[in-house]
Protein backbone atom coordinates (compact mmCIF):
# COMPACT_ATOMS: atom_id res chain seq x y z
CA UNK A 1 0.00 0.00 0.00
CA UNK A 2 2.59 2.29 0.74
CA UNK A 3 4.73 1.47 -1.64
CA UNK A 4 2.18 2.50 -4.15
CA UNK A 5 0.96 5.76 -2.55
CA UNK A 6 4.19 6.78 -2.56
CA UNK A 7 4.09 8.11 -6.41
CA UNK A 8 0.99 9.38 -6.28
CA UNK A 9 2.18 11.68 -3.41
CA UNK A 10 5.32 12.68 -5.55
CA UNK A 11 3.30 13.22 -8.43
CA UNK A 12 0.54 15.47 -6.22
CA UNK A 13 3.46 17.22 -5.38
CA UNK A 14 5.19 17.56 -8.68
CA UNK A 15 2.11 19.33 -9.66
CA UNK A 16 2.01 21.80 -6.98
CA UNK A 17 5.49 22.55 -7.65
CA UNK A 18 4.93 23.38 -11.08
CA UNK A 19 1.61 25.45 -10.72
CA UNK A 20 3.66 28.77 -9.98
CA UNK A 21 5.78 28.37 -13.10
CA UNK A 22 2.37 28.19 -15.40
CA UNK A 23 0.87 30.70 -13.57
CA UNK A 24 3.89 32.92 -13.79
CA UNK A 25 3.73 32.05 -17.63
CA UNK A 26 -0.38 32.37 -18.63
CA UNK A 27 -0.83 35.03 -16.32
CA UNK A 28 0.02 38.16 -18.47
CA UNK A 29 -2.19 36.42 -21.53
CA UNK A 30 -4.57 36.02 -18.73
CA UNK A 31 -4.42 39.79 -17.63
CA UNK A 32 -4.49 41.37 -21.57
CA UNK A 33 -7.76 38.98 -22.45
CA UNK A 34 -9.33 40.29 -19.52
CA UNK A 35 -8.83 43.35 -19.97
CA UNK A 36 -9.54 43.92 -23.35
CA UNK A 37 -12.89 42.34 -23.06
CA UNK A 38 -13.79 44.77 -19.94
CA UNK A 39 -16.20 47.71 -20.38
CA UNK A 40 -14.40 51.08 -20.01
CA UNK A 41 -16.53 51.79 -16.84
CA UNK A 42 -15.01 48.76 -14.90
CA UNK A 43 -11.83 48.47 -16.22
CA UNK A 44 -11.28 52.35 -14.67
CA UNK A 45 -12.90 52.18 -11.67
CA UNK A 46 -10.00 51.26 -9.34
CA UNK A 47 -12.11 49.38 -6.48
CA UNK A 48 -13.29 46.53 -9.25
CA UNK A 49 -11.66 43.21 -8.54
CA UNK A 50 -8.76 43.43 -11.55
CA UNK A 51 -8.65 39.72 -11.96
CA UNK A 52 -12.41 39.00 -13.66
CA UNK A 53 -15.09 40.48 -15.41
CA UNK A 54 -18.25 41.48 -13.25
CA UNK A 55 -19.87 43.73 -15.33
CA UNK A 56 -20.29 41.64 -18.30
CA UNK A 57 -17.67 41.38 -21.29
CA UNK A 58 -17.72 43.36 -24.25
CA UNK A 59 -16.39 43.52 -28.33
CA UNK A 60 -15.98 47.28 -27.69
CA UNK A 61 -12.33 47.50 -27.44
CA UNK A 62 -11.86 44.81 -30.43
CA UNK A 63 -14.82 46.92 -32.96
CA UNK A 64 -12.80 50.05 -32.28
CA UNK A 65 -9.34 48.46 -33.41
CA UNK A 66 -11.01 47.27 -36.09
CA UNK A 67 -13.31 50.17 -37.44
CA UNK A 68 -11.70 53.26 -36.10
CA UNK A 69 -7.81 52.32 -36.29
CA UNK A 70 -5.61 51.05 -39.01
CA UNK A 71 -5.05 47.48 -37.35
CA UNK A 72 -6.17 45.87 -40.93
CA UNK A 73 -3.90 47.36 -42.95
CA UNK A 74 -1.05 46.69 -40.56
CA UNK A 75 -2.36 42.75 -40.09
CA UNK A 76 -2.04 42.59 -43.91
CA UNK A 77 1.46 44.25 -43.62
CA UNK A 78 2.90 41.89 -41.14
CA UNK A 79 1.38 39.36 -43.40
CA UNK A 80 2.71 40.05 -46.54
CA UNK A 81 6.67 41.01 -44.91
CA UNK A 82 6.37 37.54 -42.87
CA UNK A 83 5.03 35.26 -46.12
CA UNK A 84 7.78 36.97 -48.29
CA UNK A 85 10.56 36.58 -46.13
CA UNK A 86 10.01 33.08 -44.52
CA UNK A 87 9.64 31.83 -48.23
CA UNK A 88 12.64 33.13 -49.92
CA UNK A 89 14.55 32.93 -46.37
CA UNK A 90 13.60 28.87 -46.10
CA UNK A 91 14.76 28.77 -50.10
CA UNK A 92 17.81 30.37 -49.81
CA UNK A 93 19.06 28.34 -46.57
CA UNK A 94 18.00 25.25 -47.89
CA UNK A 95 20.28 25.14 -50.67
CA UNK A 96 22.97 26.38 -48.19
CA UNK A 97 22.39 23.79 -45.84
CA UNK A 98 22.45 21.38 -48.36
CA UNK A 99 26.07 22.24 -49.58
CA UNK A 100 27.13 22.85 -45.79
CA UNK A 101 26.17 19.68 -45.12
CA UNK A 102 26.68 17.54 -48.33
CA UNK A 103 29.18 19.18 -50.67
CA UNK A 104 32.98 19.29 -51.08
CA UNK A 105 34.65 22.26 -52.31
CA UNK A 106 36.66 25.26 -51.39
CA UNK A 107 35.76 27.64 -48.65
CA UNK A 108 33.05 24.85 -47.21
CA UNK A 109 34.38 25.47 -43.69
CA UNK A 110 34.65 29.14 -43.43
CA UNK A 111 31.30 29.58 -45.01
CA UNK A 112 30.12 27.67 -42.35
CA UNK A 113 31.67 29.39 -39.46
CA UNK A 114 30.25 33.05 -41.23
CA UNK A 115 26.65 31.43 -41.26
CA UNK A 116 27.02 30.69 -37.51
CA UNK A 117 28.68 33.74 -36.99
CA UNK A 118 26.18 35.99 -38.42
CA UNK A 119 23.37 33.71 -36.72
CA UNK A 120 24.46 34.91 -33.39
CA UNK A 121 24.77 39.02 -34.54
CA UNK A 122 21.98 40.54 -32.60
CA UNK A 123 19.43 42.71 -34.87
CA UNK A 124 20.15 45.86 -32.21
CA UNK A 125 24.02 45.71 -33.47
CA UNK A 126 23.12 46.89 -37.09
CA UNK A 127 19.92 48.65 -37.06
CA UNK A 128 21.46 52.11 -37.59
CA UNK A 129 23.29 51.50 -40.24
CA UNK A 130 20.75 49.33 -42.03
CA UNK A 131 18.58 51.74 -42.14
CA UNK A 132 21.22 54.09 -44.19
CA UNK A 133 21.21 51.22 -46.45
CA UNK A 134 17.50 50.50 -46.71
CA UNK A 135 17.82 54.44 -47.54
CA UNK A 136 19.76 54.28 -50.25
CA UNK A 137 18.14 51.23 -52.08
CA UNK A 138 15.24 53.81 -52.04
CA UNK A 139 12.85 51.79 -49.59
CA UNK A 140 13.08 53.85 -46.80
CA UNK A 141 9.68 53.85 -45.28
CA UNK A 142 8.46 50.89 -47.35
CA UNK A 143 7.04 47.11 -45.62
CA UNK A 144 9.54 46.26 -48.85
CA UNK A 145 12.78 47.37 -46.65
CA UNK A 146 11.63 44.85 -44.13
CA UNK A 147 11.44 41.61 -47.02
CA UNK A 148 14.98 42.68 -48.09
CA UNK A 149 16.48 42.81 -44.29
CA UNK A 150 14.38 39.83 -42.34
CA UNK A 151 16.48 37.70 -44.78
CA UNK A 152 19.51 38.68 -42.99
CA UNK A 153 18.62 36.86 -39.58
CA UNK A 154 16.08 34.44 -41.36
CA UNK A 155 18.54 32.67 -43.81
CA UNK A 156 21.10 31.98 -41.00
CA UNK A 157 19.09 30.42 -38.76
CA UNK A 158 17.54 27.97 -41.90
CA UNK A 159 20.44 27.21 -42.88
CA UNK A 160 21.74 26.22 -39.42
CA UNK A 161 18.34 24.39 -38.33
CA UNK A 162 17.90 22.47 -41.80
CA UNK A 163 21.96 21.39 -41.94
CA UNK A 164 21.08 19.22 -38.56
CA UNK A 165 18.65 17.93 -40.56
CA UNK A 166 20.41 16.80 -43.55
CA UNK A 167 23.12 15.66 -41.98
CA UNK A 168 20.53 12.79 -40.44
CA UNK A 169 19.62 11.81 -43.74
CA UNK A 170 22.22 9.07 -44.86
CA UNK A 171 24.43 9.80 -47.63
CA UNK A 172 23.98 6.30 -48.80
CA UNK A 173 20.55 7.06 -49.88
CA UNK A 174 21.29 9.63 -52.04
CA UNK A 175 24.09 7.91 -53.49
CA UNK A 176 22.39 4.79 -54.53
CA UNK A 177 19.89 7.14 -56.33
CA UNK A 178 22.95 9.02 -58.34
CA UNK A 179 24.11 5.88 -59.33
CA UNK A 180 20.43 4.92 -60.72
CA UNK A 181 21.37 8.01 -62.53
CA UNK A 182 19.62 10.53 -60.78
CA UNK A 183 21.55 14.05 -61.03
CA UNK A 184 22.43 15.70 -57.62
CA UNK A 185 19.64 18.03 -58.14
CA UNK A 186 17.36 15.02 -58.89
CA UNK A 187 18.23 13.25 -55.24
CA UNK A 188 18.36 16.72 -53.35
CA UNK A 189 14.22 16.78 -54.46
CA UNK A 190 13.12 13.44 -54.86
CA UNK A 191 14.92 11.81 -52.33
CA UNK A 192 16.76 14.38 -49.80
CA UNK A 193 14.19 16.85 -49.31
CA UNK A 194 11.42 14.41 -48.54
CA UNK A 195 13.10 13.16 -46.21
CA UNK A 196 13.83 16.35 -44.29
CA UNK A 197 10.04 17.34 -44.39
CA UNK A 198 10.48 17.75 -40.40
CA UNK A 199 13.31 20.27 -40.91
CA UNK A 200 11.50 22.13 -43.15
CA UNK A 201 8.29 22.38 -41.59
CA UNK A 202 10.22 23.72 -38.64
CA UNK A 203 12.32 26.09 -40.68
CA UNK A 204 9.16 27.79 -41.73
CA UNK A 205 7.63 28.22 -38.52
CA UNK A 206 10.68 29.46 -37.10
CA UNK A 207 11.67 31.99 -39.47
CA UNK A 208 7.52 32.63 -39.67
CA UNK A 209 7.48 33.44 -35.85
CA UNK A 210 10.75 35.03 -35.55
CA UNK A 211 9.77 37.47 -38.58
CA UNK A 212 6.14 38.17 -36.92
CA UNK A 213 7.81 38.90 -33.94
CA UNK A 214 10.41 41.35 -35.54
CA UNK A 215 10.23 44.56 -33.74
CA UNK A 216 13.48 47.18 -33.79
CA UNK A 217 14.35 47.28 -37.89
CA UNK A 218 10.68 47.61 -38.60
CA UNK A 219 9.96 50.46 -35.89
CA UNK A 220 13.61 51.68 -37.35
CA UNK A 221 12.69 51.59 -41.30
CA UNK A 222 9.48 52.36 -41.02
CA UNK A 223 7.38 55.39 -40.22
CA UNK A 224 4.11 55.91 -41.91
CA UNK A 225 0.39 54.04 -40.78
CA UNK A 226 0.31 52.60 -44.05
CA UNK A 227 3.56 50.72 -44.35
CA UNK A 228 3.92 49.57 -40.44
CA UNK A 229 3.64 46.10 -39.08
CA UNK A 230 1.06 44.92 -36.56
CA UNK A 231 3.43 45.30 -33.55
CA UNK A 232 4.73 48.06 -34.53
CA UNK A 233 1.15 49.65 -35.02
CA UNK A 234 0.32 48.85 -31.53
CA UNK A 235 2.62 49.53 -29.69
CA UNK A 236 3.18 53.39 -31.30
CA UNK A 237 -0.05 54.56 -32.92
CA UNK A 238 -2.70 53.43 -29.97
CA UNK A 239 -0.93 55.49 -27.76
CA UNK A 240 -1.54 59.21 -27.95
CA UNK A 241 0.44 61.17 -26.19
CA UNK A 242 -0.34 60.70 -22.51
CA UNK A 243 -4.06 59.03 -22.91
CA UNK A 244 -3.96 55.71 -23.16
CA UNK A 245 -6.84 53.08 -24.71
CA UNK A 246 -5.53 50.13 -22.28
CA UNK A 247 -8.97 48.20 -23.67
CA UNK A 248 -7.90 48.92 -27.17
CA UNK A 249 -4.26 48.36 -26.81
CA UNK A 250 -4.85 45.25 -24.89
CA UNK A 251 -7.41 44.04 -27.73
CA UNK A 252 -4.47 44.90 -30.33
CA UNK A 253 -1.80 43.30 -28.38
CA UNK A 254 -4.18 39.97 -28.44
CA UNK A 255 -5.11 40.16 -31.86
CA UNK A 256 -1.58 40.89 -33.16
CA UNK A 257 -0.75 37.59 -31.49
CA UNK A 258 -3.26 35.14 -32.82
CA UNK A 259 -1.70 33.86 -36.41
CA UNK A 260 1.49 32.93 -34.44
CA UNK A 261 -1.07 31.37 -31.45
CA UNK A 262 -2.96 29.30 -34.14
CA UNK A 263 0.91 28.08 -36.13
CA UNK A 264 1.31 27.27 -32.15
CA UNK A 265 -1.32 25.43 -31.00
CA UNK A 266 -0.91 22.94 -34.24
CA UNK A 267 2.90 22.58 -34.43
CA UNK A 268 3.88 22.40 -30.35
CA UNK A 269 5.40 19.69 -31.27
CA UNK A 270 7.58 21.95 -34.10
CA UNK A 271 8.46 24.40 -31.68
CA UNK A 272 9.97 22.42 -28.90
CA UNK A 273 12.26 20.54 -31.38
CA UNK A 274 13.30 23.16 -33.22
CA UNK A 275 14.20 25.03 -30.16
CA UNK A 276 16.35 22.83 -29.05
CA UNK A 277 17.48 21.87 -32.62
CA UNK A 278 18.69 25.60 -33.43
CA UNK A 279 20.55 25.77 -29.91
CA UNK A 280 22.01 22.04 -29.11
CA UNK A 281 23.15 21.12 -32.51
CA UNK B 1 14.70 4.14 -64.12
CA UNK B 2 12.81 6.96 -65.16
CA UNK B 3 15.33 9.47 -64.11
CA UNK B 4 17.73 7.51 -65.53
CA UNK B 5 16.39 7.34 -69.13
CA UNK B 6 16.10 11.31 -68.89
CA UNK B 7 19.75 11.59 -69.34
CA UNK B 8 20.25 9.86 -72.57
CA UNK B 9 17.49 11.63 -73.53
CA UNK B 10 17.45 13.46 -77.07
CA UNK B 11 15.78 16.45 -75.74
CA UNK B 12 18.70 17.86 -74.22
CA UNK B 13 20.79 19.47 -76.69
CA UNK B 14 24.87 20.22 -76.49
CA UNK B 15 23.97 23.23 -73.81
CA UNK B 16 21.85 21.87 -71.75
CA UNK B 17 24.19 18.78 -71.36
CA UNK B 18 26.93 21.45 -70.27
CA UNK B 19 24.80 23.48 -67.70
CA UNK B 20 23.27 19.71 -65.87
CA UNK B 21 26.98 18.08 -66.16
CA UNK B 22 27.99 21.13 -64.04
CA UNK B 23 25.37 21.40 -61.72
CA UNK B 24 26.36 17.43 -61.04
CA UNK B 25 29.97 18.93 -60.45
CA UNK B 26 30.42 19.38 -56.14
CA UNK B 27 32.84 22.06 -57.40
CA UNK B 28 30.25 23.82 -58.77
CA UNK B 29 27.19 23.51 -57.43
CA UNK B 30 28.67 23.71 -54.19
CA UNK B 31 29.30 27.33 -54.89
CA UNK B 32 26.38 27.85 -56.70
CA UNK B 33 24.35 26.84 -53.60
CA UNK B 34 26.14 29.59 -50.95
CA UNK B 35 25.95 32.43 -53.30
CA UNK B 36 22.45 33.35 -52.73
CA UNK B 37 23.20 33.47 -48.95
CA UNK B 38 26.68 34.48 -48.92
CA UNK B 39 25.61 37.50 -51.03
CA UNK B 40 22.62 38.56 -48.61
CA UNK B 41 25.13 38.35 -45.40
CA UNK B 42 28.37 40.22 -47.53
CA UNK B 43 25.76 43.04 -48.47
CA UNK B 44 22.79 43.50 -45.66
CA UNK B 45 25.39 42.00 -42.95
CA UNK B 46 28.91 42.38 -43.47
CA UNK B 47 28.51 46.02 -44.99
CA UNK B 48 26.35 47.70 -42.47
CA UNK B 49 29.25 46.03 -39.75
CA UNK B 50 31.92 48.22 -41.91
CA UNK B 51 29.61 51.18 -41.75
CA UNK B 52 28.90 51.20 -38.27
CA UNK B 53 32.93 51.17 -38.02
CA UNK B 54 32.79 53.95 -39.97
CA UNK B 55 29.99 55.76 -38.22
CA UNK B 56 31.62 55.20 -35.10
CA UNK B 57 35.09 57.16 -36.03
CA UNK B 58 33.15 59.85 -37.72
CA UNK B 59 31.05 62.71 -36.38
CA UNK B 60 27.73 61.64 -38.87
CA UNK B 61 24.58 63.29 -38.19
CA UNK B 62 21.31 62.86 -39.67
CA UNK B 63 20.97 64.28 -43.36
CA UNK B 64 24.90 66.38 -43.12
CA UNK B 65 28.66 65.18 -44.47
CA UNK B 66 30.76 63.41 -42.23
CA UNK B 67 34.53 63.65 -41.07
CA UNK B 68 36.35 61.10 -39.60
CA UNK B 69 37.20 62.41 -35.70
CA UNK B 70 38.82 59.30 -34.70
CA UNK B 71 37.87 57.61 -31.24
CA UNK B 72 36.61 60.62 -30.19
CA UNK B 73 32.72 59.63 -30.28
CA UNK B 74 33.93 56.71 -27.20
CA UNK B 75 35.91 59.33 -25.08
CA UNK B 76 32.49 61.67 -25.51
CA UNK B 77 30.57 58.67 -24.30
CA UNK B 78 32.62 58.18 -21.91
CA UNK B 79 32.10 61.74 -20.31
CA UNK B 80 28.70 60.90 -20.38
CA UNK B 81 26.47 60.07 -17.31
CA UNK B 82 23.85 58.36 -19.54
CA UNK B 83 26.69 56.45 -21.22
CA UNK B 84 28.53 55.13 -17.91
CA UNK B 85 24.72 55.01 -16.58
CA UNK B 86 24.01 52.25 -19.75
CA UNK B 87 26.88 50.11 -19.17
CA UNK B 88 26.44 49.48 -15.45
CA UNK B 89 22.81 48.54 -16.40
CA UNK B 90 23.79 46.29 -19.34
CA UNK B 91 25.68 44.60 -16.76
CA UNK B 92 23.03 44.10 -14.03
CA UNK B 93 20.64 43.37 -16.02
CA UNK B 94 22.39 40.83 -18.06
CA UNK B 95 23.90 39.01 -15.51
CA UNK B 96 20.62 39.23 -12.78
CA UNK B 97 18.31 37.94 -16.31
CA UNK B 98 20.52 35.43 -16.81
CA UNK B 99 21.35 33.95 -13.52
CA UNK B 100 17.61 33.72 -12.60
CA UNK B 101 16.95 32.28 -16.20
CA UNK B 102 19.56 29.65 -15.37
CA UNK B 103 18.81 28.56 -12.33
CA UNK B 104 14.88 29.28 -12.44
CA UNK B 105 14.94 27.12 -15.82
CA UNK B 106 16.73 24.11 -14.64
CA UNK B 107 14.16 23.81 -11.71
CA UNK B 108 11.43 23.55 -14.29
CA UNK B 109 12.78 21.64 -16.51
CA UNK B 110 13.97 19.08 -13.69
CA UNK B 111 9.97 19.10 -13.32
CA UNK B 112 9.13 18.66 -16.86
CA UNK B 113 11.28 15.83 -16.60
CA UNK B 114 9.10 13.87 -14.72
CA UNK B 115 6.06 11.87 -15.40
CA UNK B 116 3.24 14.43 -15.64
CA UNK B 117 -0.38 14.10 -16.31
CA UNK B 118 -1.06 16.65 -19.24
CA UNK B 119 2.44 16.57 -20.40
CA UNK B 120 1.70 18.03 -23.66
CA UNK B 121 -0.47 21.17 -22.08
CA UNK B 122 2.10 21.42 -19.57
CA UNK B 123 5.13 22.04 -21.83
CA UNK B 124 2.60 24.28 -24.04
CA UNK B 125 1.87 26.23 -21.66
CA UNK B 126 5.26 26.61 -20.27
CA UNK B 127 7.00 27.46 -23.93
CA UNK B 128 3.89 30.00 -24.92
CA UNK B 129 6.05 33.61 -23.48
CA UNK B 130 8.57 32.83 -26.17
CA UNK B 131 6.88 33.02 -28.84
CA UNK B 132 4.45 34.72 -29.03
CA UNK B 133 5.62 38.59 -29.98
CA UNK B 134 7.81 40.31 -27.50
CA UNK B 135 6.92 44.13 -28.41
CA UNK B 136 3.01 43.39 -27.55
CA UNK B 137 3.72 40.60 -25.20
CA UNK B 138 5.29 43.47 -23.15
CA UNK B 139 2.41 45.88 -23.49
CA UNK B 140 0.52 43.27 -21.70
CA UNK B 141 3.54 43.76 -18.64
CA UNK B 142 3.50 47.65 -18.92
CA UNK B 143 -0.21 47.83 -18.16
CA UNK B 144 0.14 44.90 -15.23
CA UNK B 145 3.30 47.70 -13.97
CA UNK B 146 0.36 50.64 -14.46
CA UNK B 147 1.23 53.09 -11.53
CA UNK B 148 -3.05 53.40 -10.97
CA UNK B 149 -4.38 50.28 -12.08
CA UNK B 150 -1.43 47.47 -11.12
CA UNK B 151 -2.70 44.52 -10.79
CA UNK B 152 0.85 43.24 -9.42
CA UNK B 153 0.29 45.63 -6.93
CA UNK B 154 -3.15 45.11 -6.08
CA UNK B 155 -2.51 41.54 -5.85
CA UNK B 156 0.52 42.17 -3.23
CA UNK B 157 -1.78 44.39 -1.11
CA UNK B 158 -4.86 41.88 -1.30
CA UNK B 159 -2.17 38.92 -0.10
CA UNK B 160 -0.70 41.61 2.47
CA UNK B 161 2.60 41.47 1.14
CA UNK B 162 2.50 45.40 0.32
CA UNK B 163 1.43 48.41 2.32
CA UNK B 164 -0.72 50.81 -0.03
CA UNK B 165 -0.30 51.93 -2.81
CA UNK B 166 2.92 49.86 -3.38
CA UNK B 167 5.73 50.36 -5.64
CA UNK B 168 5.36 52.68 -8.98
CA UNK B 169 7.02 49.94 -10.79
CA UNK B 170 8.06 51.77 -13.43
CA UNK B 171 8.31 55.11 -12.05
CA UNK B 172 11.31 54.52 -9.46
CA UNK B 173 14.68 53.55 -10.51
CA UNK B 174 15.72 50.28 -8.74
CA UNK B 175 12.07 48.97 -9.19
CA UNK B 176 12.23 49.77 -12.89
CA UNK B 177 14.78 47.65 -13.32
CA UNK B 178 13.44 44.74 -11.46
CA UNK B 179 10.24 45.09 -13.71
CA UNK B 180 12.34 44.94 -17.32
CA UNK B 181 14.32 42.02 -15.63
CA UNK B 182 11.65 40.14 -14.43
CA UNK B 183 9.89 40.27 -18.36
CA UNK B 184 12.88 39.46 -19.65
CA UNK B 185 12.99 36.62 -17.32
CA UNK B 186 9.41 36.28 -18.05
CA UNK B 187 10.32 35.74 -21.85
CA UNK B 188 13.46 33.89 -21.60
CA UNK B 189 12.64 31.00 -19.41
CA UNK B 190 11.14 28.91 -21.65
CA UNK B 191 14.43 28.93 -23.95
CA UNK B 192 16.39 27.51 -20.94
CA UNK B 193 14.29 24.88 -19.73
CA UNK B 194 13.12 23.21 -22.88
CA UNK B 195 16.69 22.99 -23.72
CA UNK B 196 18.31 22.24 -20.82
CA UNK B 197 15.01 19.21 -20.66
CA UNK B 198 16.24 17.80 -24.29
CA UNK B 199 19.85 17.99 -22.17
CA UNK B 200 17.74 15.73 -19.39
CA UNK B 201 16.21 13.35 -21.34
CA UNK B 202 19.31 12.52 -23.76
CA UNK B 203 21.15 11.54 -19.97
CA UNK B 204 21.42 7.56 -19.86
CA UNK B 205 19.06 6.05 -17.39
CA UNK B 206 22.12 3.99 -16.43
CA UNK B 207 23.73 6.17 -14.73
CA UNK B 208 21.23 6.87 -12.48
CA UNK B 209 20.66 3.14 -11.53
CA UNK B 210 24.24 2.69 -11.47
CA UNK B 211 24.50 5.77 -8.73
CA UNK B 212 21.54 4.77 -7.09
CA UNK B 213 22.84 1.39 -6.78
CA UNK B 214 26.02 2.65 -5.43
CA UNK B 215 23.75 4.29 -2.58
CA UNK B 216 23.62 8.17 -4.15
CA UNK B 217 20.78 9.95 -3.20
CA UNK B 218 18.74 12.21 -4.94
CA UNK B 219 21.28 15.50 -4.53
CA UNK B 220 24.47 13.67 -5.25
CA UNK B 221 22.82 11.92 -8.51
CA UNK B 222 22.11 15.64 -9.75
CA UNK B 223 25.21 16.92 -8.45
CA UNK B 224 27.49 14.16 -9.58
CA UNK B 225 25.29 12.71 -12.76
CA UNK B 226 22.91 15.42 -14.11
CA UNK B 227 25.31 18.63 -13.43
CA UNK B 228 28.74 17.10 -14.95
CA UNK B 229 26.66 15.57 -18.24
CA UNK B 230 24.77 18.57 -18.66
CA UNK B 231 27.90 21.08 -18.88
CA UNK B 232 27.90 21.52 -22.50
CA UNK B 233 23.92 22.14 -22.98
CA UNK B 234 24.25 24.70 -20.31
CA UNK B 235 27.17 26.33 -21.81
CA UNK B 236 25.44 26.66 -25.16
CA UNK B 237 22.22 27.71 -23.05
CA UNK B 238 24.36 30.51 -21.38
CA UNK B 239 26.33 31.73 -24.16
CA UNK B 240 23.73 31.87 -26.57
CA UNK B 241 20.86 33.44 -23.50
CA UNK B 242 23.80 36.29 -22.59
CA UNK B 243 24.32 37.91 -26.30
CA UNK B 244 20.49 38.30 -26.76
CA UNK B 245 20.05 39.74 -23.33
CA UNK B 246 22.88 41.99 -23.53
CA UNK B 247 21.63 43.29 -27.01
CA UNK B 248 17.83 43.32 -25.74
CA UNK B 249 15.87 46.34 -27.11
CA UNK B 250 12.08 45.58 -27.30
CA UNK B 251 11.27 44.89 -23.40
CA UNK B 252 12.75 47.95 -22.22
CA UNK B 253 11.73 50.01 -25.54
CA UNK B 254 8.20 49.32 -24.49
CA UNK B 255 8.64 48.88 -20.92
CA UNK B 256 10.24 52.05 -19.70
CA UNK B 257 11.93 53.57 -22.80
CA UNK B 258 14.79 53.21 -21.24
CA UNK B 259 13.93 55.59 -17.81
CA UNK B 260 13.26 56.80 -15.29
CA UNK B 261 16.52 58.98 -15.47
CA UNK B 262 18.43 56.66 -18.11
CA UNK B 263 18.08 53.98 -14.96
CA UNK B 264 17.09 50.68 -17.59
CA UNK B 265 18.73 51.98 -20.77
CA UNK B 266 20.35 49.30 -22.80
CA UNK B 267 23.22 49.83 -25.32
CA UNK B 268 20.48 49.00 -27.85
CA UNK B 269 17.72 51.69 -26.24
CA UNK B 270 20.35 53.97 -25.92
CA UNK B 271 21.85 53.79 -29.31
CA UNK B 272 18.29 54.30 -30.70
CA UNK B 273 18.11 57.27 -28.87
CA UNK B 274 21.08 59.17 -29.59
CA UNK B 275 21.50 57.96 -32.80
CA UNK B 276 18.10 58.43 -34.64
CA UNK B 277 16.29 60.63 -31.99
CA UNK B 278 18.83 62.85 -31.62
CA UNK B 279 19.89 62.00 -34.72
CA UNK B 280 23.82 61.82 -33.66
CA UNK B 281 24.11 58.65 -36.24
CA UNK B 282 28.27 58.66 -34.68
CA UNK B 283 27.95 58.55 -30.92
CA UNK B 284 24.68 55.89 -32.50
CA UNK B 285 26.58 53.78 -33.80
CA UNK B 286 29.56 53.70 -31.31
CA UNK B 287 27.04 52.56 -28.57
CA UNK B 288 25.72 50.12 -30.83
CA UNK B 289 29.05 48.88 -30.98
CA UNK B 290 29.69 48.05 -27.12
CA UNK B 291 27.62 44.64 -27.97
CA UNK B 292 30.40 43.14 -30.42
CA UNK B 293 33.31 42.75 -27.84
CA UNK B 294 30.17 40.59 -25.89
CA UNK B 295 29.47 38.92 -29.11
CA UNK B 296 32.73 38.25 -29.88
CA UNK B 297 33.64 36.91 -27.00
CA UNK B 298 30.61 34.64 -27.06
CA UNK B 299 31.23 33.27 -30.48
CA UNK B 300 35.26 32.63 -30.01
CA UNK B 301 34.15 30.22 -26.86
CA UNK B 302 31.68 28.62 -28.59
CA UNK B 303 34.26 28.09 -31.83
CA UNK B 304 36.85 26.99 -29.54
CA UNK B 305 35.19 24.97 -26.80
CA UNK B 306 31.51 24.52 -27.07
CA UNK B 307 31.54 22.92 -30.94
CA UNK B 308 34.77 20.85 -30.48
CA UNK B 309 33.02 19.00 -27.76
CA UNK B 310 30.15 18.76 -29.90
CA UNK B 311 31.93 16.82 -32.76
Amino acid sequence: MAVKRQPLLRKIVLHVALLPFLVFALFPFYHMTLTSLKTDRELYDRGAVPLLIREGPTLEHYKKLVWETAFLTWTKNSLLVTGIATFASVVIGTIAAYALARLKFPGVGPFGTGIFVTYLVPTSLLFLPLAQVVHWIGLADSKWALVVTYPTFLVPFCTWLLMGYFRTVPREVEECAMVDGATRLQALARIVLPMAVPGLVCAVLFAFTLSWNEFIYALTFLSSSEEITASVGVTQELIRGDIYFWGSLMAGAVLGSVPIVILYVFFLDYYVSGLTAGAVK
Amino acid sequence: MAVGSLRVGPVAGRRGLRVRELLDHERFLGPAFVTPALLLIALLVAYPFCMAVYFALSNAFIGRPSQFVGLRNFIALWESDSFRQTFQNAFVFTGIAVLFKLVLGMALALLLNEQLWFKRLIRGTVLLPWVIPTALSTLGWWWMFNSLYSVVNWTGINLGLMDPPGPNWLGQKYYAMAAVIAVNVWRGLPFFAITILAGLVSIPRELYEAAEADGAGAPARFWHVTLPLLKPVLAIVVLFSTIFTFSDFNIVYVLTHGGPINSTHLFATLSRQVGLESGQIGQGAAISLYLFPVLAVVVWVQLNFVRRQQY
